[in-house]
C-alpha cells in the first residue's frame, strides 16, 4: 500500500469538513491521517490528508474532491519536493533508573520534555514520519502510557505557494 | 412582477429602478422573488411546518405555478420529468424531516441521472437545530452525498445569494440536483432584497471548451480506425448536442449506440443507429461495441449495466471519452484521447476537425457496415406475440403504445421490465421524448415524472408507461393529477408480479419466485388473480378514466380512446403475460460477449 499526501485548499464553509470525510468513505479511500487549519488567506482553510490508494484510484480521488463545491485546490506534496511534519504527544513511564535513558534519547531525537511527574515524562516529538516512529520505537520498552498525535502537516519547498493562483483568478 | 404581500413596504418590484435603496422583503419573500427573477414558473410541494411562512408567500404569486401533491417523492419525480422533458430547472418544495427526506430518493435519482433540479426544503428553527425539535432532520447532511451541493440557509439576506448559487450549480456543467434548506427563522425575519446578489463559487468552474490538441487526436484516431462505434449517453440530451450529434455522425458515417439514458439522443429511424447496447440492449449494438476498435463516448459514463464484466468489455477497443465531468473520465476504462468539455462544443469543433483529417486520411468503414448489417439482419428485436398463457403479449402493447402516439410525445417509464420493452419497442426520435430512472432504477417514477413533462409540455401527449409494482409506489400523483387538470394516460403493463425480478428468478433461482406476485392482474387467460387493487376501480376513485384491457381486439381502440380523452388523467389496465421476459439479455457478471438472444440462444459472432 502507497500512501500520498493531499493538500486542500478549501473554502471554510460549515460541513466542509464532512463532505471531505464522507466522500474518502463512499468511495472506499482509506484516511491514514487528517489535518485541518486556518491559512493566511482569510475564509480559506486547508486540509491535508494522507491516503492510502495506489495509482489509478488516487487520479479518482483527486477528481471526485475536486466536484465538490467548497474546494479549491488539490495539490499532491511528494515527500522530495515538500517538507512534512507530524507533532505527537507521549506520555511515557520512568523510574530512577530509567529517567536518564529516556531523557537523553529525548535529547538525541531533538524531542522535549514537556511535563514531569515522579512516574511518567510527556515527550513533545516533531518531525517526518519515520523520525516519530523511530522515537516511539525507542521509548516502547520504558511503557507508553498514552499518545496523542496530529495528522501530518506538509507544505511545498520553494517561494511558490498553494493559495497564489487561485486567488489571482 | 409579483405581487406578494410583505411586511415591510415594497416600493416597486424587488430589485428594480434603485439599487441604493432595496426593498425589504421577509426571507420567505425573498425565496419567493429570487425564484421569479431566476425564471421558475412552475414548482412541486406539500407544505408543512416550517415551510409554512414560504407557503404563505406563495400563495400570492401568480408568476409561479405551485402544484400541491400527494406525497413529496411524487414532488421529487415531477420537478425531475419537468426537467428531462423540457431541459429547464425542475424545483420541489417540501417542509422540514419528513416531508424532506420523502424527497431523499428523487433526488438521489436526480443525482444519479444528471438532472436539474432544485429542492427547497423548510428547517426547524435556527435556535432549535440540534436539540432533535420536533421534525428536524439535518437534511443537509443526509443529503450532501446525493446533490452536487447542498446549502442550509440561516438569515434572511443570504437567500438570494444562495438561490443564484443553488440554480446556476443545478443547471450548469454536469447537472444535478441541489437542495436548499431553509430555517423557519430566516424565512420569518426581514431583510433588503438585493437583485441580482454577488455569486461567488470560487471552486467551481466547469470546463465547456475541450483542449484542441486532444480534438485533433480525437479526429486522427477516428479516420485511422476500421470499426468505431459512437456509443452515446444521456449526456448528449443534457447538453442540447442532439443536433450537433446528428451532423457529427453523419459526417463520420460511423455506427452510434443510444444507451438507456440517450434513447432519442439519435433517431431510431436513422440507419446509423443500432439501438440501445447494455444488459437488454439489441445484439448489433452489443456486439458492436465488443468488436469495435474505436469507441466514442459521448456523455455516456461505462455504466455497469452498460459494459458488463468490464474486463471483457470492448477489448480490442481504444477510447475516445468525451465528458463535461472530468472524474467520469478513466472511472471504469481508461481513455486513450479524454476530452473534458460539453458535448455540444466538442462536437461542433470535432467535426471540422474530423473533415480536416479526412482529407489526408479517408476513413472506411466498409467491412464494419457489412458485419454490422449482418448482425442487424439476423437479430432484430423481437419477441413472442401470442403468450403460451393466452394473456397479451406486453411488448406488442407498449408497441402499439408508441405507433399510435407518435416520436412526438413522452413517455415515462417506471422501472423493470416494462421500461425495458418501452426502450426497445418505442421509436425515439427527438431527446426529452423518454424518461426514465436510469442510474437509481427508482420504481415509481413514471406517474409522477409524466406529470412534470405534461406540466412543462402540456401540448404533447404524455404516458407514463407503468408496472403493476412501480404503479402502486406513486399512483397517489393521479389524485394531483385529476385535480390540476394534468390528463396524463398511464398504461399499466400488468403483469400480476414484479416482472423483472421474477424473470431472475425464472432464469438464475431456479424459478423459485420467491415474493414477486402482487395478485393485480392474471395468472393465464382463463385464471385471474385476486386482483387487488382493482386499477380500474381506483382509476375510477381518482377521477380518471379506468379502461381494462384484456384481448388484442381492445388494445387499439382503448389507445385511442385514452388518446383522445384529455378532460382527465386515463389509466389503462393492459393484462398482460407475467411469463414473458426480456430479451436480449447480458446475465450479470459475465462479459457482454455471452449476449443471448433469447433464452439459450446465444448469437454467431466473431471471438477473436
Amino acid at each position: 500500500m502507497t500512501y500520498h499526501v493531499l493538500s486542500l485548499l478549501v473554502e471554510d464553509k460549515p460541513g466542509l469538513l464532512t463532505r471531505v470525510a464522507g466522500l474518502f468513505a463512499r468511495r472506499g479511500f482509506n484516511i491514514r491521517s487528517l489535518a485541518v487549519g486556518t491559512t493566511e488567506v482569510e475564509g480559506l482553510s486547508r486540509i491535508t490528508v494522507v491516503v492510502e490508494v495506489e495509482g489509478l484510484p488516487l487520479e479518482q480521488i483527486t477528481k471526485q474532491l475536486n466536484k465538490l463545491i467548497n474546494v479549491l485546490k488539490i495539490v499532491e506534496l511528494d515527500p522530495a519536493s515538500s517538507v512534512q511534519r507530524e507533532h505527537m504527544l507521549i506520555k511515557v513511564r520512568v523510574d530512577n533508573a530509567t529517567r536518564s535513558q529516556i531523557l537523553e534519547a529525548t535529547n538525541l531525537f531533538r524531542a522535549r520534555v514537556v511535563d514531569v511527574a515522579t512516574d511518567s515524562l510527556v515527550i513533545e516529538v516533531t518531525g517526518d514520519t519515520a523520525k516519530v516512529e523511530a522515537l516511539l520505537r525507542v521509548l516502547e520498552p520504558y511503557g507508553i502510557k498514552e499518545i496523542a498525535q496530529s495528522g501530518l502537516l506538509a507544505i511545498g519547498r520553494g517561494s511558490k505557494s498553494i493559495s497564489e493562483r487561485v486567488l489571482k483568478n | 412582477m409579483s405581487s406578494e404581500s410583505t411586511p415591510a413596504p415594497t416600493p416597486g418590484a424587488p430589485g428594480a429602478s434603485s439599487p441604493s435603496d432595496p426593498p425589504v422583503l421577509t426571507g420567505s419573500g425573498a425565496i419567493l422573488a429570487s425564484l421569479e427573477k431566476l425564471g421558475v414558473t412552475d414548482v412541486f410541494g406539500l407544505p408543512g411546518g416550517a415551510i409554512m411562512p414560504f407557503y404563505d408567500e406563495l400563495m400570492a404569486s401568480t408568476a409561479i405555478r405551485h402544484i400541491l401533491v400527494r406525497h413529496e417523492q411524487g414532488a421529487g419525480h415531477a420537478a425531475e420529468g419537468y426537467a428531462a422533458a423540457s431541459g429547464r430547472l425542475g424545483v420541489c418544495i417540501a417542509t422540514s424531516g419528513p416531508g424532506a427526506t420523502n424527497l431523499v430518493t428523487a433526488i438521489a435519482d436526480a443525482h444519479m441521472d444528471s438532472v436539474p433540479l432544485l429542492a427547497i426544503t423548510g428547517q426547524v428553527f435556527s435556535t432549535s437545530m440540534g436539540t432533535d425539535a420536533f421534525q428536524e432532520v439535518d437534511i443537509t447532511g443526509i443529503t450532501m452525498p446525493i446533490t452536487k451541493h447542498s446549502f442550509l440557509v440561516t438569515k434572511p439576506e443570504d437567500i438570494p445569494g444562495v438561490l443564484a448559487a443553488a440554480v446556476h450549480i443545478a443547471t450548469s456543467g454536469r447537472p444535478g440536483p441541489v437542495l436548499v434548506d431553509v430555517t423557519k427563522d430566516a424565512q420569518q425575519k426581514s431583510a433588503p432584497f438585493i437583485w441580482p446578489p454577488k455569486v461567488e463559487l470560487p471552486g467551481y468552474r466547469p470546463v465547456t471548451k475541450a483542449h484542441g490538441k486532444q480534438i485533433q487526436a480525437a479526429a486522427q484516431l477516428l479516420v485511422e480506425a476500421r470499426k468505431p462505434v459512437l456509443y452515446v449517453g444521456g449526456g448528449v440530451i443534457r447538453s442540447g448536442a442532439h443536433r450537433e450529434l446528428l451532423a457529427f455522425a453523419e459526417a463520420t458515417g460511423a455506427p452510434v449506440v443510444t444507451t438507456l439514458m440517450a434513447r432519442g439522443a439519435f433517431p431510431d429511424s436513422h440507419r446509423q443507429n443500432l439501438g440501445m447496447p447494455g444488459m437488454h440492449g439489441t445484439v448489433p449494438a452489443v456486439l458492436s461495441l465488443q468488436e469495435s476498435d474505436l469507441l466514442v463516448a459521448i456523455g455516456s459514463r461505462f455504466d455497469d449495466r452498460v459494459t458488463g464484466k468490464v474486463s471483457e468489455f470492448a477489448p480490442h477497443a481504444k477510447v475516445i471519452h468525451i465528458d463535461i465531468d472530468p472524474a467520469e473520465i478513466g472511472k471504469i476504462r481508461h481513455a486513450d484521447v479524454p476530452i473534458v468539455g460539453d458535448a455540444r462544443e466538442v462536437l461542433l469543433d470535432l467535426l471540422p476537425a474530423f473533415q480536416a483529417a479526412a482529407k489526408e486520411q479517408a476513413p472506411d468503414y466498409a467491412d464494419w457496415w457489412k458485419r454490422l448489417e449482418t448482425l442487424r439482419s439476423q437479430y432484430p428485436l423481437g419477441y413472442t406475440d401470442d403468450p403460451d398463457d393466452g394473456l397479451l403479449a406486453p411488448q406488442w402493447v407498449i408497441e402499439k403504445i408508441g405507433e399510435l402516439s407518435g416520436p412526438e410525445a413522452v413517455y415515462a417509464a417506471g422501472v423493470g421490465q416494462h421500461q425495458m420493452w418501452a426502450a426497445q419497442f418505442i421509436k425515439y426520435e427527438r431527446p426529452g421524448s423518454w424518461l426514465n430512472s436510469g442510474g437509481a432504477g427508482t420504481m415509481g417514477y413514471a406517474v409522477p415524472a409524466a406529470m412534470g413533462a405534461k406540466v412543462a409540455q402540456p401540448e404533447r401527449l404524455v404516458w407514463a408507461i407503468d408496472g403493476d409494482g412501480c404503479f402502486q409506489m406513486t399512483n397517489q400523483e393521479l389524485a394531483t393529477c385529476t385535480i390540476n387538470d394534468i390528463p396524463i394516460k398511464v398504461a399499466v403493463i400488468n403483469n400480476s408480479s414484479l416482472g423483472m425480478v421474477r424473470q431472475w428468478q425464472t432464469l438464475f433461482y431456479d424459478g423459485r419466485h420467491s415474493f414477486t406476485d402482487l395478485e393485480t392482474g392474471s395468472k393465464s387467460a382463463d385464471e385471474q388473480t385476486r386482483m387487488v387493487p382493482d386499477f380500474v376501480k381506483m382509476a375510477d376513485a381518482y377521477g380518471a378514466l379506468g379502461i381494462r384491457v384484456t384481448k388484442p381486439e381492445e388494445v387499439e381502440p382503448a389507445i385511442k380512446l385514452a388518446m383522445e380523452t384529455n378532460d382527465r388523467p386515463v389509466v389503462i389496465d393492459f393484462i398482460v403475460s407475467r411469463d414473458a421476459m426480456v430479451w436480449p439479455m447480458v446475465p450479470q457478471g459475465v462479459g457482454n460477449s455471452s449476449v443471448q438472444y433469447a433464452r439459450d440462444h446465444a448469437p454467431d459472432w466473431h471471438e477473436e
